[in-house]
């Protein structure tokens, strides 16, 4: 059980019309959550204007059922949970946060999990805080990042050759799977070509710790680079 | 007959397209060969199928229906891993990618009339051949040992009921018994096999059998990745593991598999079980079709072409091909290139200039896993190391774990890479 059972009482009473009533706190600290969701943020938005990213935006996600979105291509590990009826309640959600790969078998959200009961609270606490009205969305996007790095907009702007990013993908697929699955190495399929694209430089510039990744991105042009975005972006 | 047009055409763009193309033209459909059903083979086999949609016919001969992984057998071994985890079968190169699997062995290939003979007596014709059969032991190299020795003394260097009966030998140690391992001399398999081996070995006696000692007498001076299995020794099992190099006698040794004793530098000693894992060759039927020099076949990184024969493409563990280690990830990532080549010299699809990486990771106990690396390119003499990087002594158990869990993300991606 991931809440007192109080509390799953009062949101079991919510999850009519009247959940809107009930206030964030009482799940958890948000302004904490808030410091939580950078965890988050390098593949969702949420906040005003909030688009998909890697991962779909996550405004309004309360007692959404899974896979909701028409214009995110999920993974059929979601589409399967869709199916199987699971919806994101609070205990939906805190189980999946716990343990993506156990609650969604074939996700491809590549997170390991939020292992501590109190973190997950209060994350659900903020997230809930984008869930209510839509009218209450706070007005300032709260999730606008950094820039991960600052590339030139030629850099950008280059369109990748898909043919070009099938070949060099093959040194790719050795770990990451064509289908996306997430067995301990992301998923980098259908990912928005700007954020490939600036993944792939943040490890080229080694500003993204992790050796393996620096060393293969360590030879990709930049052309190569877009020629990768495109191959893994429109990926099956 | 179908010729791939739109690579055809768009092979006046490629890099180095080939110009043999026209002459497989109305001799219907080119035939690919492939022997071997491993970490090179199935992912050729995968890649040329999968590329060619069907203009090319791929034959795939392995004998096994299941194939084993030496990669993760060694965690077999600790119990980290069910053998069923390790296994793998054909089914969906056959029936997804349309490869027709023919279980049965190469026995004989004739280089002129491009065929190749099975042991039931079929005989395949081929305008491309693919050897990546792996390794045989040199007969010989270890005194006192053969492959009929292999039930006393296992090697479970080629996986399946040899790491299955190495696993009953461990758990059935008497209490305070010893292990021994013969190492094998450079070049061989997997260069921190053997190492990641101990480290398993290590891991399930100090909990069954923690007064149990093991000895490694090894014919080289050092070994891949030592700095990091010498302090995971220290860490996990200090005292246990005795490693003795070729600078103090390792490499003077003779076993006796009837009388289970080994003999190091002239002193013997009696042991509870041992692993003799001896120096390598290329699998045998690369002698048989004369593509070798020395024990290994020798090949051009451009294509991984037979520096002998170019209608043989020889991959994996059985190359003489520069500086990649003799690995499950080069083999594949070999396999790669010369389906790319395959392919632009049978349909004329676009080649690209050759690339090949190479990662292995270790567990030294549980949770603590190592890796190495490297980026390689093609030069006309071998495939040359570009860039590398190796885990560092004293990394934290967070970064350790990550590490291991990567290498479970690997192993899925690489086995969905080579089966389908
Ligand atoms: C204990 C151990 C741990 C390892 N760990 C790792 C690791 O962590 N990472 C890694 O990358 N590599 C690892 N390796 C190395 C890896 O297993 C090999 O490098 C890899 O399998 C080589 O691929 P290959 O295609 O050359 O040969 P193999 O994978 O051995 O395939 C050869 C196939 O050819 C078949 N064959 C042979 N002769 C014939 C014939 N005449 N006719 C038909 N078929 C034939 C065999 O049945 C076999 O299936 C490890 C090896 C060992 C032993
Ligand atoms: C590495 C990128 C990544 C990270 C980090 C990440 N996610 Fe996700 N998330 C995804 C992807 C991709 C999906 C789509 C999953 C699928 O289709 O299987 C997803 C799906 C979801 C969903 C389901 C959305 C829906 O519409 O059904 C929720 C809820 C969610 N993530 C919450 C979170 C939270 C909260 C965090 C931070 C603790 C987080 N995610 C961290 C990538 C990520
Ligand atoms: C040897 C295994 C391996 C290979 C080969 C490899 N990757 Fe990775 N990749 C990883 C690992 C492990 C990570 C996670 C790194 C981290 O934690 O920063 C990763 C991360 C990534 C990410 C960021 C994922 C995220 O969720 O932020 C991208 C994008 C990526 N890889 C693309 C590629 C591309 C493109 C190639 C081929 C050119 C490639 N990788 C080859 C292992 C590999």
């Amino acid at each position: 059980m991931r809440l007192g059972g109080v509390v799953i009482a009062v949101w079991a009473a919510l999850s009519g019309a009247a959940f809107a009533e009930e206030s964030a706190t009482a799940i958890g600290d948000p302004e904490r959550g808030a410091k939580m969701f950078k965890r988050c943020q390098s593949c969702h938005q949420v906040g005003l204007g909030g688009k998909h990213k890697v991962g779909p935006h996550l405004n309004g996600i309360f007692f959404r059922p899974a896979a909701a979105f028409d214009d995110y291509k999920y993974s059929k590990g979601m589409y399967a949970a869709r199916e199987a009826g699971l919806v994101w309640d609070v205990d939906g959600l805190g189980n999946f946060l716990e343990a993506p790969k156990a609650t969604v078998p074939g996700t491809k959200m590549s997170f390991r999990g939020m292992k501590k009961e109190q973190d997950r609270n209060d994350l659900l606490a903020y997230l809930r805080t984008f869930s209510d009205n839509p009218q209450d969305i706070p007005e300032a996007a709260p999730t606008a990042r950094k820039v991960e790095v600052e590339l030139a907009p030629e850099i950008l702007a280059i369109v990748g050759d898909p043919d070009y990013g099938e070949y060099l993908s093959t040194e790719c697929t050795t770990c990451h799977q064509t289908d996306g699955a997430y067995d301990g190495i992301p998923s980098i399929v259908q990912w928005p070509t700007e954020d490939f694209v600036i993944a792939m430089h943040a490890y080229k510039i080694k500003q993204r710790e992790h050796p393996v990744m620096q060393m293969m991105a360590g030879r990709l042009s930049d052309e190569e680079i877009a020629a990768l975005a495109a191959y893994f972006g429109n990926l099956e | 007959m179908k010729l791939n047009r739109r690579g055809f055409i768009g092979a006046g763009a490629a890099v180095a397209a080939s110009l043999s193309a026209p002459m497989v033209m109305g001799a219907g459909k080119p035939r690919v060969v492939v022997i071997g059903g491993g970490a090179g083979g199935a992912t050729a086999a995968r890649y040329i199928a999968k590329g060619s949609k069907g203009a090319i016919d791929v034959t795939l001969v392995e004998p096994s229906r299941t194939y084993y992984t030496c990669f993760f057998s060694n965690l077999y071994i600790a119990g980290f891993r069910e053998l069923s985890s390790i296994a793998h079968s054909y089914g969906t190169l056959a029936s997804k990618y349309g490869v027709n699997v023919v279980h049965d062995w190469a026995v004989g290939i004739d280089r002129d009339a491009k065929t190749v003979s099975l042991a039931g007596g079929a005989k395949l014709s081929y305008d491309r051949l693919v050897l990546s059969p792996g390794i045989d032991f040199v007969d010989g190299a270890v005194p006192g040992w053969d492959v009929t020795s292999q039930n006393k003394m296992p090697h479970a260097y080629k996986a399946g009921s040899q790491s299955e009966l190495l696993k009953a030998q461990i758990e059935a140690m008497p209490q305070g018994g010893t292990f021994a391992m013969v190492a094998p001399p450079n070049p061989y398999r997997c260069p921190p096999g053997p190492y990641e081996r101990v480290s398993m070995v290590a891991h399930v006696l100090k909990e069954k059998n923690p007064t149990a000692k093991i000895i490694i007498a090894d014919p080289k001076p050092k070994f891949s990745k030592m700095a990091l299995f010498q302090e995971g020794w220290g860490n996990h099992y200090d005292g246990m593991i005795d490693w003795v190099g070729s600078d103090f006698g390792g490499d003077n040794v003779e076993v006796n598999p009837d009388e289970m004793t080994v003999s190091i530098d002239g002193e013997v000693t009696k042991v509870d079980v041992c692993n003799v894992i001896p120096a390598m060759k290329a699998g045998k039927i690369c002698e048989m079709a004369g593509i070798t020099e020395g024990n290994w076949a020798p090949v051009s990184g451009h294509t991984m072409q037979s520096r002998i024969d170019e209608n043989i493409h020889v991959l994996g563990d059985a190359t003489n091909q520069g500086d990649m280690p003799k690995s499950g990830f080069s083999a594949n990532s070999q396999a790669k290139v010369a389906a790319m080549a395959i392919r632009g010299a049978l349909t004329g699809s676009k080649v690209f200039p050759a690339k090949f990486s190479n990662t292995c990771w270790s567990l030294i106990d549980t949770e603590d896993g190592v890796k190495v690396g490297a980026t390689y390119e093609a030069t006309d003499e071998k495939i040359a190391k570009v860039d590398g990087f190796i885990s560092k002594t004293g990394e934290g158990a967070e970064l350790r774990k990550a590490t291991y869990e990567e290498s479970v993300g690997w192993y899925a991606g690489i086995t969905s890479d080579m089966f389908g």
